[in-house]
C-alpha cells in the first residue's frame, strides 16, 4: 500500500492541457462527460421544442425562425418536411446516445466507481482518456452533420434500411447522403468510447475494490454501473456489426439489407438483402441499449433514496438480484420491437412471453423503492425529490411496457404515439431524472459547492408536473391511431377532428407543455453555473451518507484520498440502526466501535 | 509507469490481462451477430451457391502452426529463454502474414469464380463469406501489431522479467483466440455456406 500512496504524494505541476483537456483524472473526465452532455441535452431538447412547434401548430408563419434555420423554413414560412424528419432523428439519436449513455455512465461510472470502491483512479486512465475523446470527436461529427446543406440523417434514430441504406439524394431523404454517412461514422466512434469506458469500468470494479469491500458490501450505484458496463460490452459491438453492414450496402455495393427496391419507377442493383436482418441487429442492441440507459439511473435512485429515508434500502440482495435479472433478460427480448414485421406468431409469443417476464423484476426494484421510502425519516433534498420522481415515471411508463409487451396489442399500438409515450416516460424522462438526481447529489463532490435548495425544488415541480402533462396526453392519442414520425395530422381526415389547427387541441397541449417544461431547465442551468461558481461551500459529508467518497477531502486532490486507502468494514445501508449513536454509520467503521448497535454476527 | 500497471496485491486478476479478455469478449459479440445474421438471412431464400475456396484450407493450417509456435513462445519467455522466444514470435509473426496473404489469395479465386463482395452480381451469400474473412483479417492485423509489441518486450532489456512475461502472454492470449475465431468461422462456413437441402426448380 504505502507503494501507492508514495507515487502520488510528489505533486508535478499540471499544464492547463493536461488538467483540463487530456486529463487522465477520473474526476476531471467525468466533469467532461457531464458538461458534454449537458450541452448535447441542450441540442436534443432544443430540436425537440422545433418539431413541436410544428406537431402543435403546423399552420402558423415560422418565418421568424428563419434566422435560425435559414432555407428550412420554406418560402411559404411553413417547415420544411425534409427538417421536421431530420429534427426527430437527431433528437432521438442525441438524447439516447449523447446524453442518456454518455452524459449518464460516463459521467457517474467515472465519478463514482473509483471513489466509492475506494481506488486512487480508474484501471486504465488512458483508455478513459481515450474513451471521452472518442466520444468527443463522434459528436463533432454529428454536430457537423447538422450544418450540412442537405441536412442530418433523417431516417429514425433507428435508422431502419431501405431508407438508411440508399445514399443518392433522391432516392431517400436528402439528409440520407452525408448526413447519414457523417452519422455512421459519429456511430462507429461512439460505440468505440463506449466500449473503452465499459471495459475499464470492468476491469476497475473487479480489480481494484479497496479491503474488505466485498461484492455483496457494493453500493448499488457501483452494482449498476457494472452490470451496466457488462450489458454495453456484449451489445454495442452487435449494433458495429451492423452499422458495419449497413456502410458495405451504402458504398460497397453489397445487398445485406436491400431487395427489390424500385426508386421512381426503377429498380435498384441490389437483390438478395433483408432490411428485417437489420431490424434484429440493431434491436439486439437497442432494447439492452434502453437498460443501459436507465439501469446506472436506478443505482442512483437506489443510493439518494436509501440515504435521503435514512433507512437501510430495502432487499438490498434482491435490488442486485433484479439488476442482473433485467440484464440477463434483456438481451433476449429485441424481437417485442418487431411483432409487426412479419415474425412468425410462435416467434412473436415466445418474444411476449419473455417480455412480460421483465416486468417480474422491474416490479421488484420499484417496491423495494417504496417500501425504503415507508415510514422512513424522509429528507427532501432536490435530488431526493427527482428520485422519487423517478420511480413514479418507471412505474408509469413500465405499466405501459407490459401492454404493449402483447404482441396482439402492439400491433395496433406500434410505431403509434402510444410507444412514443411508453419510452419516454419509462425510459427519457426517469432516466433524465436519474441524471439530474445524481448531479443534485454529488455536486458537493464534483464541485465543492452546494447547489440552491429552492431552486431545485421549483425546478423539480416544473419538470414533474410538465414531463407528465407532456406524455399523458400521447396516450390518448396513440391509441386513437397516430403514428409517430408525421410531418402533419390535420391534412388527414381520420385525425384531423383532433388537431383542426383551428381550435385549442391536444397536440397543442402538448406543445406548449414542452415549451414550459424545457424553458423549466433554464433555472438548473442557472442554478448549475451559479452554483459552480458562487454556492455554499460544501461539507466533507453533506448528506450525512456512508459511502466511501465522502471521506475524501471536498477539493478532490490527485489519487483521491491524501494517506492510506481506507478500509471498508461493513455494507453501505447503515441508515438508522438500532441502537446506534447517530442515524448513519459510514462504511470504514468497524464494528469494533459500535458495539451498541451490532447485530448478531458482526463483530 | 505503464498505463495499466501490474497485478497488485489483493487483485483477483491482473488488470491488463482482464481487459485483453474483456475485448475478446466484445470482438466474439461482434462476430456473433454477423454469423447470426449469416443464418437468418440464409434462411430467407435467394442465396448464391458457391465452393469454398481451398486455399482456406491452408490459411487454416498457417494459423494453427502460428498458434503452435506462438505457444512455444510464451512457453520459452515464461522459463526465461528470452532468445528462442524472441525467435519464435518471429516465426509466429510471418506465419501470421502468410494467413493473411492466403486470404487474399483466396478472394482472388472467389472473383475468379464469380463470387463479389459488391456489385450488380453480389449475393449476400458471397458478401458475407468477404466480410467475415475481411473483418477477421482486420483483427489479425491488430493481433500481429500486437506481436511486435510482444517482440519488443521478449527483446527488451529494461523491462522486468515479469512484465515481458505478462506482455507475451497477453499477446499470445489474444493470438490464440485469433486463431480460435477463425477456426470456428472456417467450420461455420463449411457447413453453411450453402443450402444443403433440395427446393426444386431453381431456374429463375
Ligand atoms: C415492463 C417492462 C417493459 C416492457 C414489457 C416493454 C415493452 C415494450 C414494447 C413491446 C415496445 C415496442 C413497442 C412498439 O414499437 O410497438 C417497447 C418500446 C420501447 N421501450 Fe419498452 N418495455 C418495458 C420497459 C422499458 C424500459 C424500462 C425502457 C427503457 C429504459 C423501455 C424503452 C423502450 C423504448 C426506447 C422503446 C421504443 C423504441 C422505438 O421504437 O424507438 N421500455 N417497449
Ligand atoms: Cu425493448
Amino acid at each position: 500500500m504505502s507503494a501507492v500512496a508514495h507515487e502520488h504524494d510528489h505533486h508535478h505541476e499540471e499544464s492547463f492541457v493536461t488538467k483540463y483537456l487530456f486529463s487522465l483524472d477520473h474526476k476531471m473526465i467525468a466533469k467532461q462527460f457531464l458538461i458534454t452532455g449537458l450541452i448535447w441535452a441542450f441540442f436534443g431538447g432544443g430540436l425537440s421544442i422545433l418539431f413541436r412547434i410544428q406537431l402543435g401548430f403546423p399552420n402558423a408563419d415560422l418565418s421568424w425562425l428563419e434566422p435560425l434555420l435559414g432555407n428550412w423554413i420554406q418560402e411559404d414560412g411553413k417547415m420544411d418536411p425534409n427538417f421536421y424528419l431530420a429534427a426527430v432523428t437527431m433528437h432521438g439519436t442525441i438524447m439516447v446516445f449523447f446524453v442518456l449513455t454518455a452524459g449518464l455512465s460516463g459521467t457517474f461510472s467515472n465519478l463514482l466507481i473509483p471513489l466509492q470502491i475506494g481506488a486512487r483512479d480508474m484501471a486504465s486512465g488512458l483508455m478513459n482518456m481515450l474513451s471521452y475523446w472518442f466520444f468527443f470527436a463522434s459528436g463533432v461529427l454529428m454536430m457537423i452533420s447538422l450544418f450540412l446543406e442537405t441536412g442530418p440523417a433523417s431516417g429514425g434514430w433507428v435508422a431502419y434500411p431501405p431508407l438508411s441504406a440508399l445514399t443518392d439524394l433522391g432516392e431517400a431523404a436528402p439528409g440520407q447522403g452525408a448526413g447519414m454517412t457523417l452519422w455512421l461514422t459519429a456511430m462507429a466512434l461512439f460505440i468505440v468510447s463506449s466500449l473503452l469506458g465499459s471495459v475499464n469500468y470492468v476491469a476497475t470494479v473487479i480489480n481494484m475494490r479497496t479491503k474488505g469491500l466485498t461484492f455483496d458490501r457494493l453500493p448499488l450505484t457501483i452494482w449498476a454501473f457494472f452490470v451496466t458496463a457488462i450489458i454495453g460490452l456484449l451489445s454495442f459491438p452487435v449494433l458495429f456489426a451492423a452499422a458495419l453492414l449497413l456502410i458495405f450496402d451504402r458504398n460497397f455495393g453489397t445487398s445485406f439489407y436491400l431487395s427489390d427496391i424500385y426508386v421512381n419507377g426503377e429498380a435498384l442493383s441490389h437483390v438478395g438483402g433483408s432490411p428485417i436482418l437489420y431490424q434484429h441487429l440493431f434491436w439486439f442492441l437497442g432494447h439492452p441499449e434502453v437498460y443501459i440507459v436507465l439501469i446506472p439511473a436506478l443505482g442512483i435512485t437506489s443510493e439518494i433514496i436509501a440515504t435521503n429515508s435514512r433507512k437501510p434500502i430495502f432487499g438490498y440482495k434482491a435490488m442486485i438480484a433484479s439488476i442482473l435479472g433485467i440484464a440477463f433478460l434483456s438481451f433476449i427480448v429485441w424481437g417485442h420491437h418487431m411483432f409487426s414485421s412479419g415474425m412468425n406468431p410462435f416467434l412473436g409469443s415466445v418474444f411476449m412471453f419473455l417480455t412480460l417476464i421483465i416486468a417480474i423484476p422491474s416490479a421488484v426494484k420499484a417496491f423495494n423503492y417504496i417500501t425504503t421510502l415507508w415510514k422512513g425519516n424522509i429528507i427532501f433534498t432536490p435530488a431526493m425529490l427527482f428520485s422519487i420522481g423517478l420511480v413514479s415515471l418507471f412505474v408509469s411508463g413500465g405499466v405501459t411496457g407490459i401492454a404493449l409487451g402483447n404482441s396482439a396489442l402492439d400491433i395496433q399500438l406500434h410505431d403509434t404515439y402510444f410507444v412514443v409515450a411508453h419510452f419516454h416516460l419509462v425510459m427519457g424522462a426517469a432516466s433524465f431524472f436519474g441524471m439530474v438526481a445524481g448531479i443534485y447529489h454529488w455536486f458537493p463532490k464534483m464541485f465543492g459547492r452546494m447547489m440552491d435548495d429552492r431552486l431545485g425544488y421549483v425546478h423539480f415541480w416544473l419538470t414533474f408536473i410538465g414531463v407528465y402533462m407532456v406524455f399523458m396526453p400521447m396516450h390518448y392519442i396513440g391509441i386513437q391511431g397516430f403514428p409517430r414520425r408525421y410531418y402533419s395530422y390535420s391534412a388527414y381526415d381520420t385525425w384531423s377532428d383532433y388537431v383542426n389547427p383551428e381550435t385549442f387541441n391536444i397536440s397543442m397541449f402538448i406543445s406548449i407543455a414542452a415549451f414550459i417544461t424545457f424553458s423549466a431547465q433554464a433555472i438548473f442551468v442557472f442554478n448549475f453555473i451559479y452554483s459552480a461558481l458562487k454556492g455554499k461551500r460544501a461539507t466533507q459529508n453533506p448528506w450525512n451518507s456512508n459511502t466511501l467518497e465522502w471521506t475524501t477531502p471536498v477539493e478532490g486532490i490527485h489519487g483521491n484520498w491524501p494517506g492510506e486507502i481506507p478500509e471498508v468494514h461493513r455494507w453501505p445501508y447503515d441508515y438508522s440502526k438500532p441502537g446506534a449513536k447517530e442515524d448513519f454509520i459510514p462504511q470504514t467503521v468497524p464494528f469494533s466501535e459500535t458495539p451498541e448497535s451490532n447485530l448478531e454476527g458482526e463483530a | 509507469m505503464n498505463a495499466v500497471g501490474d497485478k497488485k496485491e489483493g487483485q483477483l486478476v491482473h488488470p491488463q490481462k482482464l481487459i485483453v479478455w474483456l475485448l475478446i469478449a466484445s470482438i466474439v459479440m461482434v462476430f456473433a451477430g454477423l454469423t447470426s445474421a449469416h443464418v437468418v438471412r440464409k434462411a430467407e431464400g435467394n442465396w448464391l451457391e458457391f465452393e469454398m475456396p481451398s486455399v482456406f484450407l491452408v490459411s487454416t493450417i498457417l494459423i494453427i502452426l502460428s498458434s503452435v509456435t506462438g505457444h512455444l513462445a510464451l512457453m520459452k519467455a515464461n522459463a526465461e529463454d528470452f532468445v528462442k522466444s524472441t525467435w519464435l514470435v518471429i516465426v509466429t509473426f510471418l506465419l501470421g502474414i502468410g494467413f493473411l496473404v492466403t486470404q487474399l489469395e483466396a478472394w482472388e479465386v472467389l472473383k475468379a469464380d464469380n463470387v463479389y463482395f459488391g456489385g450488380e452480381l453480389s449475393n449476400p451469400a458471397g458478401s458475407f463469406l468477404y466480410v467475415f474473412s475481411g473483418l477477421h483479417g482486420a483483427h489479425i492485423v491488430m493481433g500481429l501489431g500486437f506481436l511486435l509489441y510482444v517482440l519488443k518486450a521478449v527483446l527488451s532489456k529494461k523491462l522486468e522479467i515479469q512484465r515481458r512475461k505478462d506482455i507475451t502472454e497477453m499477446g499470445i492470449t489474444f493470438w490464440h483466440f485469433l486463431d480460435g475465431l477463425w477456426l470456428c468461422l472456417y467450420i461455420f462456413l463449411i457447413y453453411n455456406h450453402e443450402i444443403k437441402i433440395d427446393y426444386g426448380d431453381r431456374s429463375n
